[in-house]
């Protein structure tokens, strides 16, 4: 019993950081069409930034610059490179190329700089744990749920209620319409690029957390695991990043905790889980599972 | 007539041309003036450029690869031509597009509320001015607040896409094929509303193939044909003249035969013609182009 609701703690927590990262992706496929396979390595810049800073601004103040530089980036990547190639929706996979340039050349920048050290981000839960009931949670997971329900709800009331949010939704709707009502195409999707870079260092502050062992070059692979999640969310639909990261996040959980009893299908079954399960939903689902388009008359 | 007083609020086109994708020559040395407080009309057949007149107002030419290469366009001091849409509906002038692009998965008071988002930020006040307005002019719509824009009818969007519009509080609005898919006791109550927006002093430039419609509300009326302005005059005389009467008001010999367009059928809702069946099979041949 013990087991289930630590496996069903861990699973959230793991899903809660999946989330900011699968959202950041959605959001950028939302406003751009373009899948962005640089969004692994903005995460590490993110969390490296932070790592190298913490010890001379302390980890708050490190964060905010890991989270602004990530957001400044994503933006000129997108402003300065992607705005700038024919803007016809059907040649966005040049643009996504791009971002696997992009993303080759951060990681292979990185990984020299992080070589094969494990750093510390300095976040202040360390390795406490706490007792709650029958459960010990370490307080980097806690954190971590609680941290993304707050930002991941201010990203939703963004959508909502911001006009850069309406923008973006109108745009992505109908971009000669959304031109019509005077909504700055370049600006709402540079914005977008901003806000997914930021939650993506954000998320890198969690992957390095308690228990795992800290920041490594191949933290921003971690985060692939919020592609399936956005996929079988349905690509273009926030809610869907989010269940989807969920069901992920639970997912890995459960075949970790229950790796042995699973052994017949080999060691590692963890990692590919999820893409396991991304292909069961999309046979069953083949638009995600918020991915069906409403109806329109017409 | 516009009087001396009235220039900063007239849009002035003056000798535009226009090409996409740098060959295709879509509009020749087009001129034509909207005076404030008028509706001033442009006809002509499938591919004309009526479309393409109002995308180079609007500032939407180079979302369509096309550019103006000679001549100018004017809202008052603004030169809108080679502007991006921002500029036009911050001057004041806003286009409702052809086949009324409302944006179907958002709620109807969303697709009000993205209106004027050009603007810049605006007071609550002001926003529910808007709004006041809009739901005056199409109570249907005020019933259908939280409802999905795509699932209104095809008459009810096109009230959203103007209601849309009158959000940013245009001074001039553009309307491209208003009439385009509705059904005939809908395109009356278009019609009125037109007026209706006319006479709260918002000057209109309106583009349609239903000629008969856009001829009773006009002050003034422009034929375009192959990219060129053909006839041009009073609404009233433009409409008893020969060559208009047989072209577009379809008073000839050659009834029904081929008369649906092909934009009729993307509408969805074919079979409610528009009391001028045969406007684009009687229009002449060499007025088909590519470019819409």
């Amino acid at each position: 019993m013990t087991g289930l609701l630590d496996t069903l703690l861990a699973g959230l927590a793991l899903g809660a950081v999946y989330a900011l990262v699968a959202l950041g992706f959605v959001i950028i496929f939302k406003a751009s069409h373009v899948m962005n396979f640089a969004h692994g390595s903005m995460l590490l810049l993110g969390g490296y930034l932070t790592a190298v800073l913490h010890e001379h601004l302390g980890f708050a103040a490190a964060l905010a610059v890991g989270v602004l530089a990530t957001a400044a980036l994503a933006g000129a990547v997108d402003r300065v490179l992607l705005q700038r190639l024919p803007q016809d929706p059907k040649a966005a996979h040049v643009a996504t190329i791009v971002t696997i340039g992009i993303d080759i050349l951060l990681v292979t920048d990185l990984a020299r700089r992080i070589g094969g050290d494990l750093l510390s981000l300095g976040d202040p839960w360390g390795d406490k744990v706490r007792t709650l009931g029958p459960v010990t949670v370490p307080d980097s997971r806690l954190a971590a749920v609680a941290v993304s329900a707050l930002v991941i709800g201010a990203v939703f009331a963004l959508f909502r209620y911001s006009r850069w949010g309406l923008s973006l939704r109108c745009a992505a709707e109908d971009t000669e319409a959304a031109a019509l009502q005077g909504v700055r195409l370049g600006r709402t999707r540079m914005l977008a690029w901003c806000l997914a870079g930021a939650l993506a260092a954000l998320a890198a502050v969690f992957l390095a957390a308690f228990p795992a062992t800290g920041l490594e070059r191949t933290t921003g692979q971690i985060a692939l695991k919020a592609f399936p999640a956005a996929i079988l969310g349905g690509l273009a639909s926030p809610v869907g990043a989010l269940a989807g990261s969920l069901v992920i996040g639970l997912t890995e959980a459960f075949v970790i905790t229950y790796q042995s009893d699973l052994h017949v299908l080999g060691d590692g079954l963890s990692d590919v889980a999820p893409y396991v399960v991304m292909i069961l939903v999309l046979l069953v689902r083949p638009n995600g599972l918020f991915g069906a388009k409403g109806a329109v008359r017409v | 007539m516009p009087r001396a007083s009235d220039e900063a609020s007239t849009l002035r086109v003056e000798n535009l041309d226009v090409t996409y994708g740098r060959a295709v020559s879509a509009l020749r040395s087009v001129s034509l003036d909207v005076p404030p407080g008028s509706v001033v009309t442009l006809l002509g057949a499938n591919g004309a450029g009526k479309t393409t007149l109002l995308r180079a107002v609007s500032g939407t030419l180079r979302l369509h690869r096309g550019a103006v290469t000679a001549g100018g366009i004017r809202y008052g001091d603004t030169a809108l031509d080679g502007q991006d849409p921002v500029a036009a509906v911050r001057a004041g002038v806003v286009q409702v597009p052809e086949g009324r692009r409302v944006f179907a998965g958002l709620t109807v008071d969303e697709n009000l509320r993205s209106g004027g988002l050009g603007l810049g930020r605006r007071t609550p006040e002001r926003i529910k001015e808007g709004r006041d307005r809009v739901f005056a002019l199409f109570p249907r719509l005020a019933e259908r607040t939280k409802q999905q824009a795509g699932l209104l009818s095809g008459g009810e969007q096109q009230m959203l896409a103007m209601g849309r519009a009158l959000m940013a509080a245009p001074r001039l609005l553009l309307l491209d094929e208003p009439s385009l898919g509705l059904a005939p006791q809908m395109v009356e109550r278009i019609a009125d509303v037109i007026r209706e927006i006319n006479a709260q002093g918002t000057s209109v430039l309106l583009v349609e193939q239903n000629a008969g419609m856009a001829l009773a509300l006009a002050d003034h009326a422009h034929v375009l044909e192959v990219g060129e302005v053909r006839l041009s005059g009073p609404a009233g005389e433009l409409a008893r003249t020969d060559a208009v009467r047989r072209l577009y008001l379809g008073e000839t010999s050659e009834t029904g035969g081929t008369g649906e367009t092909g934009e009729t059928g993307e509408t969805g809702e074919t079979g409610e013609t528009r009391g001028t069946r045969g406007t684009g099979a009687a229009a002449p041949a060499g007025t088909e182009r590519g470019v819409a």
